[in-house]
């Protein structure tokens, strides 16, 4: 128990430095990076991301992946336009609306995961291609505008000073944090990760467990679409599209093995903050916004070729 | 009955003709798919299976299908690349500026796919030595590629290419040359796969990996071996890609890797390993490509094919379960 402790600490201390040499090469290259002004900003920017990367640590701490975040995110945001301005739903109850199909889309996902067995992989790679073409077709490419003052409240407004995103962010964190890392519940997701048969076997609730991940998957994924229209104030059915990418890379940078049985919601955090910091880094540095993904495929592969060098040792 | 062991049946006539059609279950009913398709389509609107429309359902479509030949053995090893579609963007491009820039033809074509299938050994070698899952290799690839390519060329026409470089609207006895490559390519494909050692072996450490090892297959070169081929299929697909018109955008086609996934994987690869032909990708490609073209005849918005793709995936791999759970 403590060595497997030891290990996560590990990681999580190896992220921190690597975090803080990051911040202070970024702080020297320009003199925008560590103004409250540009963090902040950042923070605004990372939030949508942020939110989705906390229950996908829960899936891929279970050794699922949820590939569809990205298309649910999309279908959400279409959804939201589509309830308040065609259907004439009043715009919270359009919100809410749309954050429940998010929620019912994940739950779709953990009920072909759990019912059929079908690896979460192929699942999610499929519902991908299903609810961003039911994005697509529902929208047939027409983009919603026009939003009241007051929505724009949650994507550009502030609460004290800090961006009103990265309060529910903030909020979401420490929940998320919590659950995985005091509760029962989170016991049984880092069971089913490491040994799924063996935790069926000790009465755990497997499915139930899974059905719930993936349905907060989801759920989570319309809430960060509701911001993030909010915060572009317009919606479009390709909203999202590879943001799968930057939500497992988070992950994944902070530690959460990919095997499942590891990982913690503060790594994820970490990861999520040293990922904003080199997008943001590069980009007042020069290096336009294509770039930046090359960083950060390359630092993908890197932090798991590194880990698993380390390890190996260990194993 | 439950006796009855697999080789005894085998030396049953009748029981041989059962087996043949259980192995090849899936492509038969793709077939059966694409025959209902262009028979319901074509009496609704017989334009749907003119030469014209047949052509260009051909010409546009066949890379995918090459593309999906070498995702299929990729997949039946076990692994899985979402990188493919930014792969064949990049080589794309490489080989039209190399076209542009008036390089022999010969290695205008041959030079991607070269650097095709480095760059996958690569991958092959990070997925079977280093031993990163090929999801989280190819998802960095995928960006690292993507992102490179827009960086570099901002996204930018490449046009003015010689027309003896347009191998993809080459014509043989009124056929398009894309034709060919897909039909011999799968034809060979699909032959070293059941005989070779080496297809076999892609099999077996799909099945059981362990089992495998027990048998004396080398499973690390043999991943890599798989990944290198793979790319020299994405490499002849990122030609044809380049090709088929005169202008090529420098970008990465959107959701190209999918759509190859999508064939392999309604095509009858199992995505558990082990299982599935490069016949039945082939046809899937096929049918995939029909399904796009019958939505326009059909007066059917084109923005629900992705839908159409999403639901067909599903209710393949939903299908693949439920069989794998009888047996």
């Amino acid at each position: 128990m403590t060595l497997v402790l030891n290990r996560m600490l590990r990681h999580e201390v190896i992220l921190g430095v690597l975090l803080v040499a990051a911040l202070i090469v970024l702080a020297g290259q320009s003199e925008h990076f560590w103004t409250a002004d540009n963090l902040l900003n950042q923070g605004r920017l990372m939030a949508e991301v942020g939110l989705i990367a906390l229950p996908m640590t829960f899936v891929i701490v279970t050794g699922g992946i949820d590939l569809s975040v990205g298309s649910i995110f999309g279908l959400s945001a279409i959804l939201l336009g589509v309830f308040w301005q065609n259907m004439g739903l009043p715009l919270p109850v359009a919100m809410v609306a749309a954050i429940l199909v998010g929620g019912i889309a994940g739950l779709g996902n953990g009920f072909i995961i759990t019912r059929f067995k079908v690896p979460p992989l192929i699942a999610t790679l499929a519902t991908l291609a299903l609810y961003r073409g039911l994005a697509e077709g529902i929208s047939q490419a027409r983009s919603v505008r026009g939003y009241p003052d007051w929505f724009f409240g949650l994507g550009q407004g502030e609460v004290l000073g800090v961006p009103s995103q990265l309060w529910i962010m903030i909020v979401c964190f420490v929940i998320a944090a919590f659950i995985l890392g005091l509760t029962t519940f989170g016991r049984t997701t880092y069971a089913i990760g490491s040994n799924e048969v063996a935790a069926r076997f000790s009465g755990l609730k497997v499915d139930r467990a899974k059905l719930l991940i993936y349905g907060a998957s989801g759920l989570i994924a319309g809430l960060a679409a509701v911001i993030f229209v909010s915060r572009v104030s317009t919606t479009r059915s390709d909203m999202g599209t590879g943001l799968e990418l930057d939500v497992i890379t988070a992950v994944v940078l902070g530690g959460t093995s990919i095997f499942g049985g590891r990982g913690t919601v503060i790594g994820t955090g970490l990861g999520l903050i040293l990922m904003q910091a080199l997008k943001n880094g590069l980009a007042l540095s020069g290096v336009k916004g294509d770039g930046t993904i090359v960083v950060i495929g390359a630092v993908l592969i890197a932090a798991i070729l590194i880990g698993n060098l380390l390890s190996r040792d260990g194993d | 009955m439950t006796t009855e062991t697999p080789a005894l049946s085998r030396l049953v006539p009748v029981r041989r003709w059962k087996s043949f059609f259980e192995s090849y279950g899936q492509e038969f009913v793709i077939l059966a798919a694409l025959v209902v398709l262009f028979v319901g389509v074509g009496f609704y609107n017989p334009r749907f299976i003119s030469a014209n429309n047949l052509t260009s359902m051909f010409v546009g479509n066949a890379y995918i299908a090459i593309a999906a030949i070498g995702m299929s053995m990729v997949i039946i090893s076990g692994n899985i690349d979402v990188s493919v579609g930014s792969l064949i963007g990049v080589l794309g491009t490489i080989s039209g500026t190399m076209a542009v820039n008036g390089y022999p033809v010969i290695l205008c074509w041959l030079v991607p796919v070269l650097i095709g299938m480095v760059i996958n050994a690569g991958v092959g070698v990070l997925v079977a030595y280093v031993k990163i899952p090929s999801i989280v290799v190819t998802l960095g690839m995928l960006s690292i590629l993507k992102g490179g390519l827009i960086s570099v060329t901002g996204g930018a026409w490449i046009s003015g290419m010689p027309p003896e470089f347009m191998i993809a609207q080459f014509r043989l006895f009124g056929l398009p040359s894309s034709v060919y490559f897909m039909v011999v390519l799968t034809a060979l494909a699909a032959l070293w796969m059941k005989y070779s050692p080496f297809g076999r072996a892609i099999y077996a450490i799909g099945g059981n990996p362990e089992a495998a090892r027990v048998t004396g297959i080398r499973i690390q070169p043999a991943i890599v071996g798989v990944f290198t081929i793979h790319g020299m299929f994405a490499g002849i697909a990122a030609i044809l890609f380049a090709t088929q018109l005169q202008v090529i955008q420098s970008t990465v086609p959107p959701n190209l890797e999918l759509t190859v996934i999508t064939a392999s994987v309604v095509g009858g690869v199992s995505i558990l390993g082990g299982t599935g032909t490069v016949i039945g990708s082939t046809l899937a490609a096929i049918l995939f490509a029909a399904i796009g073209s019958s939505l326009v005849f059909l007066n059917i918005s084109a923005y629900w094919l992705r839908a159409v793709q999403g639901l067909m995936i599903l209710a393949t791999v939903l299908a693949d379960m439920a069989r794998r759970r009888r047996i």
